[in-house]
């Protein structure tokens, strides 16, 4: 049997002495769609910076194909293969749109800190941002700088530059929030395409975009998982109902 | 794949752009090289000389500043020790009949600086912002004080001095007269502009934008910030090296007024008016700063305090510098609506200029009874006589103020008008940038 993509065991997280995260034990297997609920407060953006080594944990371990990252920075868990996008939107802003994907295509491509090298000729990275231009339907703004694109036009960037890179685990931090509804379903097939083949786990409060696109769910209440199922077990589940969908529906 | 790149991808350049591009630089030499013949006196050579070194010194500080995102209150410690490093050099070589001419010693100087870099950039480019700012002023005042203590290497207040001559010829020259300093000064600017254009061009140069930008995203696309920083510095240290180096070469003596606070806040300034958005605009920047303080002291005692007004002026009304402001332009150019918004600006230069020269006249009003108290009234500045004492003079500074404040502000707000129309008629034509 592989190793889950991502498991999370045990782990805590204090800020002096108010507990965040407590006991989160939690499993994405290999290419699966995994989607992370539960009510505002309950740790699920913490959770991400857990993962993704923005914010280290007090206890308790992270691995990502059974190797341990807690405790790495971001950029050593990236190298590894493991991605993430932001809830408020993060990108290059003073760059344009083709710089913004080049940028986070350059380190697995191979270039690194290359400072010998003409950066307009790297055939492989031009064809690669080429393909994530193309693939998040911002051809005809290439040029734009970041900062000036609409909103939704920066949530794609955003998603775009999250894959740019290749990396097989995805981390998606609420990729439809502030979106109409005709922008939310337009991410939703985006999302579905680019992740194709790889592991995605994402925080969502849209419960159409979780249902549609989970292969499984964990519901977050106060730092901890209180349940995993597919949907159908999440739907039917008295405690999701009582401490979250219960809410919602009311 | 190649076939979508070759869709959506920019496209490459055309032959045309190519001849173009080669073209400015070929045209940049060829100035470069005749310059001399038009400005042959000693005079000009020396302030081409200077601007020179101050383009190498701006462009090395905007590494730093306008392409990675960190301000240094501290830059002139990689142009003062690369400037010592090479008077040492000049010594030790000229002592020791070594068979280095004068134009590798700038070299030496670029090693000093990236040696230094490498050295004190470790810690301080940890952060951006106002950690690395705090260090850089920190790091500046420690060097400038040891230069005071550690008098055998940095020679005291009096500096060291050294004899350029010295050396073994370069093919025929031996440096003594100053034309020969202005084309090695030429030569190595040509060399580190090209050099810094190129480092822009590469995934490093890419990514130090990208760090200036957005630190913490650099982390989740595979980049340590930390690193690229750290690079980033180093490349800076190393061509402000070279600039103090041919620095202590053209006045054959480097002292602690190089590695200073002054000299650190020229180079800011210089790069800031210039521009920190373009590539150009250090250069341009440079040439502006340089030629001014030269201009400007012979004309005016507090010629330091006209800086300081410009300075207070870009920061407030062009935070994009001078290249900024011409690049505002380029829209309005290519749509050919610039001559809409011509009238304007030469209407509001009249009551703006007034203003100026009113602010001027009690500037150097109140100088004088400040600085000079009891001295003859009858002053001159800028090439006018006039009398600091009389109240014509101080009725004709307060309404030329007042006045020209007042006139040039209704100016002001047309010239806005127009220029917005101006730029929307030119975005209509489909020119925005």
């Amino acid at each position: 049997m592989t190793a889950p993509a991502i498991e999370i065991k045990d782990v805590q997280k204090s800020f002096g002495n108010i507990t965040i995260i407590r006991d989160l034990n939690l499993s994405v297997a290999q290419g699966e769609r995994h989607a992370l609920i539960g009510p505002n407060g309950a740790g699920k953006s913490t959770t991400f910076n857990l993962i993704t080594g923005y914010i280290a944990p007090t206890s308790g371990t992270v691995k990502l194909r059974g190797e341990v990252i807690s405790g790495l920075p971001p950029y050593q868990i990236n190298r590894r293969g493991l991605s993430r996008s932001f809830q408020v939107t993060n990108v290059f802003t003073n760059m344009s749109v083709w710089e913004n994907l080049r940028c986070a295509v350059l380190w697995t491509a191979g270039h690194r800190y290359s400072f010998w090298k003409n950066i307009d000729n790297l055939p492989e990275v031009r064809d690669r941002t080429a393909e994530i231009l193309s693939d998040i339907g911002l051809a005809a703004r290439r040029d734009v700088p970041a900062g000036l694109l609409t909103y939704a036009e920066q949530r794609a960037l955003e998603i775009g530059i999250t894959v740019a890179g290749g990396a097989d685990v995805i981390l998606l931090d609420e990729p439809t929030a502030g979106m109409s509804h005709a922008e939310t379903e337009r991410a939703v097939t985006l999302i579905r395409r680019l992740t194709e083949g790889r592991t995605l786990m994402i925080v969502e409060h849209d419960m159409s975009v979780v249902f549609g696109l989970a292969d499984r769910i964990s519901v977050l209440v106060y730092g901890q998982v209180i349940a995993t199922g597919t949907p159908e077990q999440i739907r039917s589940d008295p405690k999701v109902r009582e401490a979250y969908l219960g809410e919602e529906a009311a | 794949m190649t076939e979508l790149a070759s869709r959506v991808a920019p496209p490459y350049p055309q032959p045309s752009e190519r001849i173009k591009f080669y073209g400015l630089w070929a045209a940049t030499v060829l100035l470069l090289l005749v310059l001399p013949r038009l400005f042959g006196s000693g005079g000009a050579l020396t302030t081409f000389s200077l601007i020179g070194i101050s383009i190498i010194f701006s462009l090395s500080y905007n590494i730093l500043l306008g392409q990675t995102g960190l301000l240094s209150f501290g830059h002139a410690v990689y142009y003062g020790l690369g400037g010592f490093l090479a008077i040492h050099a000049v010594n030790l070589i000229g002592a020791n009949k070594l068979p280095i001419p004068l134009p590798f010693v700038p070299l030496i100087g670029g090693m000093t600086g990236l040696f230094f870099a490498a050295l004190l950039g470790w810690v301080s480019t940890q952060r951006s912002g106002t950690a690395f700012a705090m260090i850089s002023l920190g790091v500046a005042e420690l060097i400038a004080s040891s230069a005071l203590i550690l008098r055998t290497f940095f020679g005291g207040e009096a500096g060291i001095s050294a004899n350029r001559t010295k050396l073994i010829r370069f093919f025929d020259w031996n440096f003594g007269p100053q034309i020969q300093i202005y084309y090695l000064v030429a030569a190595w600017t040509v060399i580190a502009i090209i050099a810094m254009y190129a480092l822009t061009r590469t995934p490093f140069g890419r990514m130090c934008n990208a760090v200036r930008d957005n630190p913490e995203r650099v982390q989740f696309v595979g980049y340590d910030p930390h690193v690229i920083r750290y690079l980033a510095f180093c490349f800076a240290g190393f061509f402000a090296g070279i600039a103090g180096a041919l620095a202590a070469i053209n006045f054959e003596i480097a002292n602690s007024a190089y590695l200073g606070a002054v000299q650190s806040g020229t180079v800011l300034f210089s790069t800031y008016i210039g521009g920190v958005g373009y590539f150009i605009g250090p250069i341009v920047g440079a040439i502006f700063v340089t030629a001014l303080s030269l201009g400007l002291s012979d004309l005016t005692s507090v010629w330091q305090l006209y800086f300081g007004l410009f300075f207070i002026a870009v920061v407030t009304f062009a935070p994009g510098g001078i290249t900024g402001l011409l690049m505002m332009h380029r829209p309005l150019l290519k749509g050919g609506t610039l001559a809409k918004v011509v009238p304007y600006y030469l209407i509001s230069l009249v009551p703006t200029l007034a203003m100026i020269a009113g602010l001027v006249l009690a500037i150097e009003t109140v100088v004088h009874h400040t600085v000079n108290p009891g001295e003859d009234p009858n002053i001159r500045a800028f090439g006018i006589s006039f009398n600091a004492s009389s109240p014509i003079t101080w009725l004709a500074a307060l309404v030329l103020v007042v006045a020209g404040f007042y006139v040039a502000r209704k100016t002001w707000i047309r010239l806005a008008h127009a220029w917005d129309e101006a730029m929307t008629a030119a975005r209509d034509k489909g020119h925005s940038t």
